[in-house]
């Protein structure tokens, strides 16, 4: 501690604040900027063009009697609750397996990361393929011989979205592997020496020994999957547009086709607040836990 | 420098975890076929096949005719077996009025890509660094506006970013494109470094300044070489990221620059006229090459124990 | 980019032997599959030899490129031509005087009265001027039957919509999916608006489209609509779930599905699979009921350049009248499989389902209104939500839906 002393604060701030101004001015301009103007706007009755036509909370009032927004806010908590649950643990456990020391590390890594890099426009229409009841697994055992077997997630109005999940888990998993991998593989191979003298399970030592180690990447993992999710749009308009009828449409989904398909920006925008509101309330109080840690510190 | 380094490390951690006095490790026990690791290659074996599925509908789609695809059995393989989807798709699809396949588009990625990757890994990181080891009055702040960027969908910052560009005098031209991939990477990359960094031993840093070093020193010379599997990550994420997107590339990249994608999209994406869903499959495989073998390469980054050994060594 | 090249350089040979303010003109459009692109050909060497230079920029998918399109043109940097559909998506840029205004051209060469049907013309008026030129007109009012299907279980190829309804039973006893029912949005408003003339006739759909009228969206025959559609839920299967048009289109040529309702453009599908119409498929336009065709299509808008640039808005326009000239319409729209926007034009190629369309055209009372050019698109698209939901909702009432069609037609714009 004492050696901070010698240093020039002015100095040292100086340097710092210089490598961090790209960064400020970005979060200035372009994400305080942009969420002011999408919240200004969103009280407009702009259509293809942003107007100055202010009409107080009518955006808003529509926003929430059509029954397409109300659908979207609760697929997106169903499919939320779910998606984040299972990226962790099935990206958790893959790191693990593929952290055994196992033969052709880089190729398991590579099949599990691969669904990441390609055109969800082209995978999404092969999930959609394979899901199909009339084309896809479904079809394909019965005309084994299997007749009664079912398997038609995606027909059904309750059960589509967890068809997007299916498809959204085998794109995104493959990238939360890599990064558990990372803080795995940060953690210091002594831990394992030790462990092993201890005669600690290993399935032990990941649970509360690694994992406790590797906040940071969690944390990380946690907004990444989460912001994902938020912003899930090209999966559904890959796979399924939105149906059967509007039963798995999602908020993102909306906004978009307001902004720009339907020209109604104003009431793009006034979902596109009520998104980032709700994400606000979560974010606020998880802000708070961080500083409150690091002031204590 | 290093010895400081040295003594530092060998300092007990913070670890929660008491490590009891080192012995030799030795050879990791050779288990090759113990129960235990059937387990693990029959449960990595049972992820592949969920993982290849799709993979194998695209290759097989990607080799039939389209009048065999009409008939939409997408798990049989091709009776009769062409490559002509794939040339069609490198060579000659076509895009409006030019049929020439993905290939136009290729090194315009590769112009676009290089350069938005360098610089919005570079800028991140550093982002990441000062955050962690160089706090100032209302860093948090800017940190957490900046996590809260990362949630705003990607369409409604394009008006705002097409003024702003403009007003700039980049909109339309490389700069302009790599300046967008630069801020929109920013919050999840900034994010990644920081955590990452915090879960450094802090006593490096420290030793480092004892040292004498200064800020872009420590960075380059000790934080750098200590943090490949989260560079390896950022690259991953980065390339993936940049070589797919279309839509910025469309609006802010000018009309010389137009990335591969804006052709795939054109390709896969035509809404009235045929689909030929065998050269949409081998464009979409085509296109995927290029960060998959990021992928495979940045498998070497992703070392264990990267700090005792850089430390050690 | 050879092809670029050489185009290129053509262009600027021409450009510097005739003294001409020759320039280069940056088309935006989502032309972008194979048949689609042999037709934006027919455009470009029209403009090519005209002396100024193509330059494409071809973005699929309309969802795509009009951000890309309006954010280009909002923020300064506007293309020199750009399709849309016809319809009234561009009005906002219109209201906002970044459109180029093509009366000059309209009137010398009297657009009024060689474009057809002239309600095409209109959805390009505003105030009074001209900004668009329409190019060509396609119709959702088509229903396309698998003439095998038929023939092979024994039954008569329906020839209207009653006619199909009393044969789905028995197909559906032989394994054979009645109707290919897709999954994207738009084909179940498009069949909507089908079974809006069909059923409800052509009254009907004049007064809600043209009129807007409360009383007719919530009377009996909007009521009969309502019942067909909702009986439609029967005849599909239950893989439509984000299936492509022209996947459907393709049950039907397989012959797991005997018809469809799908537009003009199906035809590329059965003419891709060597299927001739009248012996493999027929085409039924107003579902065999009520023989009319609504009018969609596609525009060019010209956005204005921003500063001075007299000789940009003179290439506009001289490129805004190729579009519309005879041989242009005529190549362009055989290739492209919709029918030309005048009517005094000679298709002998054209296929015999082109040609039914083609009679029905000629006859000024068949000629419907699309629905894009009666709502605005946020209109269409609550309705597009309605048709959608109600048809995969079982539980949703005709009078329920009903209520909610009025409601939308009373606030329509």
């Amino acid at each position: 501690m004492s050696t901070l002393k010698r240093s020039n604060p002015l100095f040292r701030n100086l340097n710092a604040k210089i490598a961090a101004l790209p960064m400020i001015a970005t979060t200035l301009v372009v994400f305080l900027g942009c969420s002011i103007w999408t919240v200004v706007y969103s009280f407009t009755k702009s259509r293809s063009l942003p107007l100055n036509d202010f009409v107080g909370l009518m955006q808003y009032e529509r926003l929430f009697r059509t029954s397409r927004w109300l659908i979207s806010l609760e697929n997106i908590v169903i499919y939320g609750v779910f998606a984040l649950v299972f990226s962790f643990v099935v990206g958790f456990v893959l790191a693990a397996l593929i952290d055994q020391k196992i033969r052709f590390e880089s190729t398991f890594r590579t099949i599990f990361l691969y669904p990441f890099a390609l055109s969800f426009i082209v995978t999404g229409v092969v999930w959609q393929w394979i899901l199909n009841p009339t084309m896809g697994l479904q079809a394909s055992i019965r005309s084994m011989g299997w007749e009664s077997f079912t398997f038609d997630l995606i027909a059904g109005r309750d059960t589509v979205i967890y068809a997007l999940l299916i498809a959204g888990l085998w794109q995104g998993t493959g990238f939360v592997m890599v990064l558990m991998l990372a803080g795995i593989r940060s953690t210091d191979d002594e831990i394992w020496k030790a462990a092993r003298i201890d005669g600690i399970p290993t399935w032990k030592t990941y649970l509360f020994i690694v994992i406790p180690m590797m906040r940071g990447v969690i944390m990380t993992t946690l907004v990444i999957v989460a912001a994902g999710i938020v912003k899930l749009y090209d999966l559904v308009v890959a796979m399924t547009q939105g149906g059967p009828g509007i039963s798995s449409e999602v908020p993102a989904k909306y906004v978009y086709d307001f902004m720009f398909a339907r020209g109604n920006l104003g009431q793009g925008l006034a979902a596109s607040t009520v998104m980032l509101t709700t994400v606000l309330i979560i974010i606020i109080p998880w802000a708070y836990l961080e500083y409150g840690r690091k002031k204590k510190g | 420098m290093t010895s400081e380094l040295l003594h530092d490390q060998q300092k007990p951690r913070t670890y929660s975890f008491d490590a009891r006095p080192h012995e030799p490790a030795g050879a990791k026990p050779a288990k090759r076929l113990s129960p235990a690791r059937i387990m693990i290659y029959s449960l990595l074996f049972v992820a592949t096949l969920y993982y290849l599925l799709p993979l194998y509908v695209m290759v097989m789609t990607s080799l039939k005719g389209l009048p065999e695809i009409r008939l939409g059995n997408i798990f049989s393989p091709p009776m009769k077996l062409t490559f002509a989807p794939w040339v069609k798709a490198w060579d000659g699809a076509c895009t409006g009025l030019y049929c020439e396949g993905l290939k136009v588009g290729f090194w315009n990625s590769i112009k676009i890509t290089v350069p938005s990757t360098i610089v919005s890994i570079a800028v991140a990181s550093v982002n990441g660094y000062a955050l962690t080891n160089w706090k100032f009055k209302g860093s948090e702040v800017f940190f957490a506006i900046l996590i809260f960027g990362s949630f705003i969908p990607y369409q409604v910052m394009l008006f705002p970013l097409v003024i702003i560009t403009r007003e700039l005098g980049i909109f339309g031209s490389l700069s302009g494109i790599v300046f967008i991939h630069t801020i929109f990477g920013m919050p999840i990359l900034t994010l990644l470094f920081r955590n990452y960094f915090m879960s450094l031993p802090p006593e490096l840093f420290k030793a480092a300044r004892v040292d004498g070093a200064g800020f872009w020193r420590i960075f380059l010379v000790i934080l750098v070489p200590m943090s490949l599997p989260i560079f390896a990550v950022a690259l991953i994420l980065q390339v993936t990221g940049i070589w797919n997107d279309f839509l910025f590339g469309l609006v802010f990249a000018g009309l010389k620059n137009f990335p591969m994608t804006v052709q795939l999209n054109n390709i896969v994406n035509a809404t009235q006229g045929v689909k030929e869903y065998n050269v949409n499959m081998a464009a979409a495989l085509l296109t995927g090459l290029v960060p998959l073998s990021i992928y495979f390469i940045s498998g070497k980054l992703f070392v264990r124990g990267i700090a005792a050994g850089a430390v050690k060594g | 980019m050879k092809g670029l090249n050489a185009l290129l350089v053509t262009a600027a040979l021409l450009a510097s032997t005739t003294f001409t303010q020759a320039a280069d003109l940056e088309v935006t459009h989502w032309w972008t599959s194979g048949g689609e692109a042999a037709a934006v050909r027919v455009f470009a060497d029209a403009v090519n030899n005209s002396g100024h230079t193509w330059v494409d920029s071809a973005i699929a998918g309309g969802d795509n490129a009009r951000p890309v399109i309006i954010s280009r043109i909002s923020g300064g940097d506007p293309m020199q031509a750009t399709q849309l559909n016809t319809g009234r998506d561009a009005e906002d840029l219109i209201r906002a005087g970044l459109m180029t205004d093509l009366t000059e051209v309209a009137e010398k060469e009297g657009w009024a009265d060689i474009i057809r049907p002239a309600k095409l013309l209109d959805s390009c008026r505003y105030e009074g001027r001209i900004y668009c030129v329409p190019v060509n007109i396609h119709s959702f009012q088509w229903m396309w039957l698998n003439r095998k299907v038929y023939e092979q279980n024994g039954l008569a190829v329906p020839t209207n919509w009653s006619e199909f309804v009393q044969s789905a039973p028995t197909l559906r006893d032989k394994g054979i999916t009645p109707l290919a029912v897709g999954g994207e949005p738009w084909q179940l408003s498009g069949m909507s608006g089908v079974f809006q003339v069909a059923v409800g006739g052509v009254d009907l759909y004049r007064k809600i489209k043209a009129q807007k009228s409360v009383e007719a969206a919530s009377g009996p025959e909007m009521r009969k609509v309502f019942q067909a559609f909702a009986d439609a839920r029967d005849l599909g299967d239950n893989g439509h779930v984000g299936r492509a048009w022209n996947n459907a289109t393709s049950m039907v040529i397989t012959g797991k599905a005997a018809a469809q309702i799908m537009g003009d453009w199906a035809q590329g599908e059965f003419s891709m699979a060597e299927q001739v119409a009248g012996k493999d498929y027929d085409c039924l336009p107003g579902l065999g009921m009520n023989p009319v065709l609504d009018t969609g299509g596609d525009s060019f808008f010209f956005p204005k350049p921003v500063g001075d640039q007299p000789d940009v808005v003179k290439a506009q326009l001289e490129m805004a009248s190729l579009l519309v000239s005879k041989a242009v319409q005529v190549d362009f729209n055989l290739k492209k499989g919709s029918l030309p926007v005048r009517g005094d034009v000679d298709l002998n190629a054209a296929n015999s389902c082109m040609k039914k369309g083609i009679a029905i055209l000629s006859d000024p009372e068949n000629i419907l209104p699309a629905t894009e050019q009666s709502f605005s698109s946020d209109t269409q698209g609550q309705l597009e939500d309605l048709w959608v939901e109600f048809f995969n909702a079982p539980e949703m009432t005709v009078d329920e839906a009903q209520a909610r069609y009025a409601q939308i037609i009373e606030f329509a714009d």
